[in-house]
């Protein structure tokens, strides 16, 4: 039936949630217009959003741009992806066996605070490749999150289940793999999105430093070359590839723990 | 089977060769925790006739709950020896790990909140390898239809009141036919109307399966409609104080509770429990001066 639909539709869109989003983003828009019109300082030297939204109908025509996008992408995902291959398994592992913690535990806690950045030079020197460079500062920014959350969902899991769970006679492997993983799994998808965030935060830094290629690249690359407009348009585009990977990691989340739906 | 040194009337009438029987003998606890010694339990003897229905009241802090978890494995015992069905299960130097035979509802519910109320209740003959995932499930599911709850199969936990998880936790139970049930304050922190139905859900499970159920709570009134006998335990230390045997047909209506003989058990177990209360209270007192 169509008009349901339409309603519900209308509903997503005309909520007050959403008046408000659109108002103060439209908002701060009209500020920033109007500051560089007026010549206010400071104001007066970044591009206005209309100029900005004029260049951005070049570049986004442009198919160097996307291949930025693309290999920012890539590294993301990359570095995304080993950091949960490594990382889970690795905080569980810290979780279930007091041994693995207490030996993994303090050189992680010393290394935790140090910034992904810092590591950019040890990195160049370590990787052959600046590829492998970036990689791993990527890795690096999502690594610690996630191995801290998976570890504190692990470690936070009910005592009676696990009591019920040897009360129904679980093996070790069943109290693992069907009490110890589900009752992680939030934290596991907690650790997911926020490292999401960190990744994308990273790669551009490091691209700004090391790399011929990618967003941050690209955005750096505009300055040097005096583009003004050029330098916001990469700077928002980063923006909303942060915001899709983590809504998307987000709704994967959503779909793999179905039973944390609200009523 | 050794005969049971019991007062219970049930002992007579159900046939020895039935299980469930437990045993307590001499039982002491001593928790250790940074040195300050507490006894908890001190030389506690209690015979449980298989399919006996025997509910322990005392007040809080009295020791029914670690006589609960040494019945379940969670932990040891300081001195004496527990047995179910002849066997030993617990000694100060040796606990049987927690198996399917004596099954455990705690007391805020520890259903798995990732799994349907299917999939949990599927749970226990899965992991014991009594069955295949399918076939058990459809084991789970005609259970649940036996006991009414056919409709919350597909449901999680989260998305159900507290006296509908409570009761799929006891299908939950059953399903794995243990010998014996132990029961933590299930029905705790429920309104009196939920409680009333929960309670009546137990006894129609009961009645079909006359498993041996060790059940603890804090409520008289509890005690009285579920219960074969009714042990009231004394204040720290925890010790049997007092047996009351409740001699009420089964099945069993709501109604034994405007009985007379309802009324007269009642005021022998308040009277009971009440001298531990205060003993209880005033100990606490002195704590916290």
């Amino acid at each position: 039936m169509p008009i349901p639909k339409l309603t519900k539709l209308r509903k997503a869109v005309f909520n007050p949630t959403m008046r408000r989003g659109i108002i103060s983003i439209v908002g701060i828009l009209a500020v920033w217009e109007l500051g560089r019109r007026l010549h206010v300082p400071f104001f007066g030297a970044v591009p206005a959003p209309s100029e900005v939204v004029g260049a951005a109908g070049d570049i986004i025509g442009d198919r160097k741009f996307w291949t930025h996008g693309m290999t920012s992408f890539t590294r993301v995902l990359v570095g995304f992806l080993a950091a949960q291959f490594i990382g889970i398994p690795l905080g569980l592992a810290m979780a279930m066996n007091r041994f693995t913690n207490q030996l993994i535990f303090p050189p992680l806690e010393i290394l935790r605070p140090i910034p992904p950045l810092a590591w950019v030079p040890t990195a160049i020197i370590f990787w052959p490749t600046t590829e492998l460079s970036i990689a791993f500062v990527i890795f690096l920014g999502a690594f610690f999150t996630v191995v801290l959350n998976v570890l504190r969902g692990a470690r936070s899991i009910d005592e009676r289940h696990v009591r019920a769970a040897a009360s129904f006679g679980s093996r070790r492997s069943d109290l693992f793999w069907k009490i110890v993983l589900p009752a992680t799994l939030p934290s596991i998808f907690t650790g997911m999105t926020v490292g999401m965030g960190i990744t994308w935060e990273v790669v551009v830094a490091a691209e700004m430093i090391a790399g011929k290629s990618g967003l941050g690249y690209f955005t750096w690359a505009s300055y040097v070359g005096g583009n003004y407009p050029q330098i916001i348009i990469g700077m928002i585009s980063i923006g909303i590839a942060g915001y899709l990977s983590s809504g998307f990691i987000r709704l994967l989340g959503k779909l793999a723990t179905p039973w944390q739906r609200r009523i | 089977m050794p005969p049971l040194a019991s007062s219970s009337p049930t002992t007579d009438t159900i046939a020895y060769c039935a299980r469930g029987a437990i045993s307590i003998r001499n039982v002491t606890k001593i928790y250790d925790p940074d040195g300050v010694n507490v006894l908890a339990v001190e030389n506690c003897s209690v015979e449980i006739a298989p399919g006996e229905f025997c509910v322990v009241v005392g007040p809080s802090g009295c020791g029914k709950t670690t006589l609960l978890n040494a019945i379940a494995g969670f932990h040891d015992i300081t001195a004496g020896e527990i047995l179910l069905d002849g066997r030993v299960i617990c000694t100060a130097t040796h606990t049987a790990e927690p198996g399917a035979d004596r099954i455990v509802v705690f007391q805020n519910g520890a259903l798995f909140p990732w799994s349907t109320i299917l999939n949990n209740v599927a749970y226990g003959p899965i992991v014991q390898g009594k069955s295949r995932a399918r076939e058990a499930r459809r084991l789970a599911e005609s259970l649940l239809g036996e006991l009414g709850l056919a409709e919350i199969g597909g449901r999680y936990p989260n998305e159900l009141s507290s006296g509908m998880r409570r009761r799929a936790e006891i299908a939950r139970a059953l399903i794995n036919d243990p010998n014996v049930l132990l029961l933590d304050e299930p029905f705790r922190a429920m309104d009196a109307l939920t409680k009333g139905v929960a309670q009546e859900f137990l006894l129609r499970a009961y009645d079909r399966v006359r498993k041996t159920v060790f059940f603890i709570t804090h409520d008289l009134e509890e005690a009285l409609f579920l219960a074969d006998r009714v042990l009231v335990m004394t204040t720290r230390p925890g010790r049997i104080k007092q047996v009351l045997n409740v001699d009420f047909e089964r099945p069993r209506s709501f109604r034994v509770r405007a009985s007379r003989r309802y009324l007269e058990l009642k005021a022998e177990v308040f009277e009971a429990v009440r001298e531990e209360a205060i003993k209880a209270f005033e100990a606490g007192e002195r704590e916290l001066t």
